[in-house]
């Protein structure tokens, strides 16, 4: 067996001056008679090269740098002996540093609030260790060790915590709902799907920190009076799975998961579970259908699933967000909470600020603040010489807020009555180069391909929406298409079966609400001005702006623009793709869209390759 | 592992490992490197094993651990120094053939590269 | 195909049927598709009809029915890399490549697909090869890396770690589960 020693000295940097620094150490700790209970450990480098030779003293920690070896009389007799620290060999931050910007100095960071991405970025997520010594599991100990779960439920309820996958259903009264249902298995499902293509909140938080995913799981568990939980993981997020997993190991090694937590006698395990690559199994009913192994397709809602949900057992189903808050709300309080936020949305919200935007990443901000801020305090606007023209949120059932509305706060309510909604996160910032008429037809497209198939509304209605902006883009609509437009969509929200195709309409509706002029624009111009809808439009370059520096023919991938250096360039419109990539690259804006039927008016011109 | 069986070991737990954590970090250099799947799309593969090749090249015994995503995407391949108790220096948008010069400039000689530098992050309180 | 793998992961699952959607996880991982005899044999062991099982493996978009190439390119049309120009970049591999999108290359080597959203939104345009995500793409790096990666010069990135999905079974008790069909 290895000696057992008090302390150790720990000296390293041994490339310099160091030499003669451990003999000195063992020299006297020999003379004070503590050869058997101090030990002195040689190590590498540790990279403070700078402060010159460092020694440590475990397991207290006291870090000393530019020791000589006169210093050691003294650090033995103070430290060792007395258990003091030396101040003036102790580790002083080099003034070097103060100069660069701190963190809340940064536009980005300074106006956003971290509650549930309090740790992502910060701590090792592959390690419990770490989420232990930020707090971690505390709120759950306190929970199980000092409350009823009726006073836990009551906790969230007052909170004012409401759902973050999309809906806003307040999680208090859904975990209420739950608990009251009859029936002694029951079931907490956390929604890890993300399907709103252009999110990645969800990722980042079950990557970066999984244990505050299942603490909260933890607690929805004890609060409803469910053993067993599920986390349903979007199938594209490997690194997602892969850490949870882990996460879910070391929480049962350390005994808070599985039997008796924390000698409560309350019992809870998790299972993960890979999606399969679904839109709609994000919806709660598909999505318990697709963790029971079948096909993932809705169920009509005559029955709540918090009564019937997964194997026709009381199941309480959160978004992984909504339950990454819970610790930290049991552990400060539902008021402190309930403090942050407006009226009817408390808390704060994660979102993905992504898009034509300067900074994008994600980002965490108190409910209530405004579009404006958001976009341009902390996304820093848009990319130089660019306007914003919309913001997006919600995702696919959400809506294009307009330039004009950016003064809107983000709220549940706010941003519905603006004809978008807050969904789970994605925030997509749309500037002149995006055609709200393209917008409307990508999501359609893509709700085209998720739609379960049901239901006809949904199935038919989507594919005949999809055609009828098809042909507006390619210029072959007609004036009362629009008309046809808005009644199908109408339609389709009314009469279908679950949320998808509820609010499948919503692209298209606020993209008609705010940019109506611009999809009559494409019909009777057959003219798309932001010059996305490529078979209405050409590139041409404008000659008195045209400097000749050659840079559109280098992003070409066609190799259609030709000119010689100084001297104007053309486009060749024969083989031109209008990928617009030129325009883009533009320095001097000498890059024009035009209609694409004026391109036979244009005076002929050579092509020299 | 030995199970936690009580609230006031998980506290036990907790204070102890926030002493191993902060002489971890106090008496060493922490280099942390941003592993989501942006910071891998972004090429954090590759930086991280510029900094493990190049430390082990010097014989630097400094920890190099991951995290999750931290927001500031668009500046991935984000790489966190902190020496000591000192401020975690951030530093942005990093290619392999930078790692050097960091190590070289920022343990070595003391001084941060501050062109690349995205921020810092104060000590928590 | 080799029957006993499939065997083995049918087992794996205890042959029960509400693990199925876990079991063509694993079947199409194992050999990038689900092969039409595996299927059948999925359907044989449970006791399932052979719809049922092909119901499955065409409504999830993480299953194919055909092979795949040795490559695989995933171009994501996601909405942050749709207003990027994702698309484009997938018109330009088709081009450069001569294989439609969904498809693969009459040699094998590379398939090509577009993708909605990988989670790296703020890196738009995101282009994953062979699993390995790379960001800011342009029509002309990922033509480059796709060749470079197609003709060897890069090794193709290390598969991910094995992670053992939850059997959902294992914490239900039977007498809830209703029976299949
Ligand atoms: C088509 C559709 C897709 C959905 N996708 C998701 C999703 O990806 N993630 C999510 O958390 N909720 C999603 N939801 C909402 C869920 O049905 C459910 O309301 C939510 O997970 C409940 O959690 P919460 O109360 O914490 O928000 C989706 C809903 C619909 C109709
Ligand atoms: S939209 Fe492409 S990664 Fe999200």
């Amino acid at each position: 067996m290895a000696d057992l020693y008090r302390a150790d000295v720990l000296i390293s940097c041994l490339h310099g001056q160091s030499a003669d620094l451990a003999p000195t150490f063992r020299q006297e700790i020999e003379r004070r008679g503590m050869a058997g209970e101090v030990r002195v450990v040689e190590t590498g480098c540790r990279g403070f090269c700078s402060v010159g030779p460092v020694v440590s003293i475990q397991p207290d920690g006291e870090f000393y740098v530019n020791v000589q070896p006169a210093d050691v009389p003294e650090i033995v007799e103070e430290t060792l002996v007395k258990g003091r620290p030396v101040q003036r060999l102790t580790y002083k931050e080099p003034t070097t540093r103060k100069s660069i910007t701190k963190y809340d100095d940064i536009p980005f960071y300074g106006k956003q609030m971290r509650i549930v991405f309090r740790n992502t970025g910060l701590i090792d997520p592959q390690s419990i260790d770490e989420y232990i010594a930020v707090g971690g599991y505390e709120a759950l100990g306190k929970v199980l060790t000092s409350m009823t779960p009726e006073e836990v439920i009551e906790e969230v309820k007052k909170s004012g915590l409401r759902g973050r996958g999309g809906a806003g259903f307040r999680t208090g009264r859904k975990w209420e709902s739950t608990r009251k249902a009859k029936g002694d298995v029951k079931y907490v499902i956390a929604n890890g799907d993300e399907g709103d293509p252009g999110a990645f909140m969800d990722r980042s938080l079950m990557e970066g920190d999984p244990h505050a995913v299942l603490e909260g799981m933890a607690i929805a568990g004890f609060a409803v009076g469910a053993n067993q939980g599920y986390v349903y993981v979007r199938d594209e997020y490997p690194l997602a799975v892969k850490n949870l997993n882990l996460a879910i190991q070391q929480a049962h090694e350390y005994g808070l998961l599985g039997e008796d937590i924390l000698g409560s006698g309350f019992a809870f395990d998790i299972g993960i579970v890979r999606g399969a690559g679904a839109f709609v199994c994000g919806e709660s009913s598909a999505l318990m259908q697709s963790l029971e192994g079948k096909v993932g397709e809705p169920r009509s809602k005559h029955v709540h699933a918090t009564d019937r949900g997964l194997w026709d057992r009381p199941s309480c189903l959160n978004n992984v967000e909504t339950l990454a808050n819970i610790p930290v709300i049991m552990l400060r309080g539902a008021e402190w909470f309930a403090s942050i936020g407006t009226e009817n949305s408390k808390g704060t919200k994660g979102f993905c600020l992504v898009g034509k935007i300067r900074n994008p990443g994600l980002i965490e901000v108190p409910m209530g603040m405004t579009l404006k801020e958001i976009i341009y305090d902390i996304g820093g606007g848009p990319p130089r010489g660019r306007k914003v023209k919309a913001v997006q949120t919600g995702g696919p059932s959400g809506g294009c807020i307009p330039t004009s509305r950016l003064d809107l706060a983000v709220d549940y309510e706010t941003l519905s009555q603006a004809g978008s909604m807050m969904g789970s996160g994605g925030m997509i910032a749309l500037d002149d180069r995006t055609c709200m008429v393209d917008i409307s037809r990508f999501f359609l497209e893509f709700l085209k391909d998720e739609s379960c198939g049901k239901c006809a509304p949904c199935r038919e209605g989507i594919k005949r929406m999809l055609e009828i902006l098809t042909a507006i883009s390619n210029g072959d609509a007609k004036m009362g298409d629009i008309d046809t437009l808005e009644t199908l969509a109408k339609t389709v929200q009314a009469a279908s079966l679950c949320g998808l195709g509820k609010s499948a309409p919503n692209p298209v509706l606020s993209t008609l609400q705010y940019f109506r002029q611009e999809y009559e624009q494409h019909i009777t111009e057959k003219f798309c001005p932001s010059g996305v809808c490529r078979s209405l439009v050409a590139y041409v370059v404008v000659d008195d702006k045209c400097k000749g520096c050659g840079l559109c023919i280098k992003v070409c991938s066609q190799e259609s623009i030709a000119g010689s250096a100084k001297q104007p360039h053309v486009i060749d419109q024969a083989t031109c793709i209008q990928c617009g990539a030129c325009f883009d690259a533009c320095r001097f804006d000498a890059i024009q869209v035009i209609p694409r039927s004026q391109v036979e008016l244009l005076p002929k011109q050579e092509v020299h390759a | 592992m030995p199970k936690i069986k009580s609230l006031d070991e998980l506290r036990n737990l907790r204070s102890q490992l926030k002493q191993e954590i902060k002489a971890r970090t106090e008496t060493s250099t922490t280099i942390t490197v941003g592993m989501g799947t942006c910071g891998i799309a972004a090429g954090a593969r590759e930086i991280m094993q510029a900094f493990l090749d190049e430390l082990d090249r010097r014989q630097i015994d400094a920890h190099v651990v991951t995290t999750g995503c931290i927001g500031m995407c668009s500046k991935e391949p984000l790489v966190d120094i902190q020496q000591g108790d000192g401020p975690r220096i951030t530093y942005g948008n990093l290619k392999p053939n930078m790692v050097p010069q960091i190590i070289e400039e920022h343990l070595i000689q003391g001084k941060v590269v501050s062109k690349w530098t995205v921020g810092q992050l104060a000590k928590e309180a | 195909m080799n029957g006993d793998r499939v065997n083995q992961i049918i087992d794996a699952y205890g042959g029960d049927r509400t693990s199925t959607l876990a079991m063509l996880q694993d079947i199409q991982r194992e050999y990038n598709y689900l092969p039409r005899e595996a299927l059948e044999l999925i359907a044989r062991r449970l006791e399932l009809p052979p719809g049922h099982v092909y119901q499955m493996a065409t409504f999830f978009k993480a299953f194919s029915l055909s092979p795949k190439g040795e490559h695989i390119c995933k171009v994501c049309l996601g909405t942050a890399c749709h207003v990027k120009g994702g698309a484009i970049i997938l018109e330009a591999l088709e081009r450069e490549f001569k294989v439609k999108s969904g498809s693969t290359t009459a040699d094998g080597k590379l398939s090509v697909e577009g993708v909605r959203c990988l989670g790296a939104c703020a890196l738009a345009p995101i282009v994953v090869v062979d699993d390995e995500p790379h960001g800011q793409m342009s029509s002309d790096t990922s033509i480059k890396l796709v060749q470079e990666v197609v003709s060897g010069q890069v090794a193709k990135a290390p598969a991910p770690a094995e992670v053992k999905p939850a059997v959902v079974r294992a914490a239900v008790d039977l007498s809830a589960v209703p029976p299949a069909g």
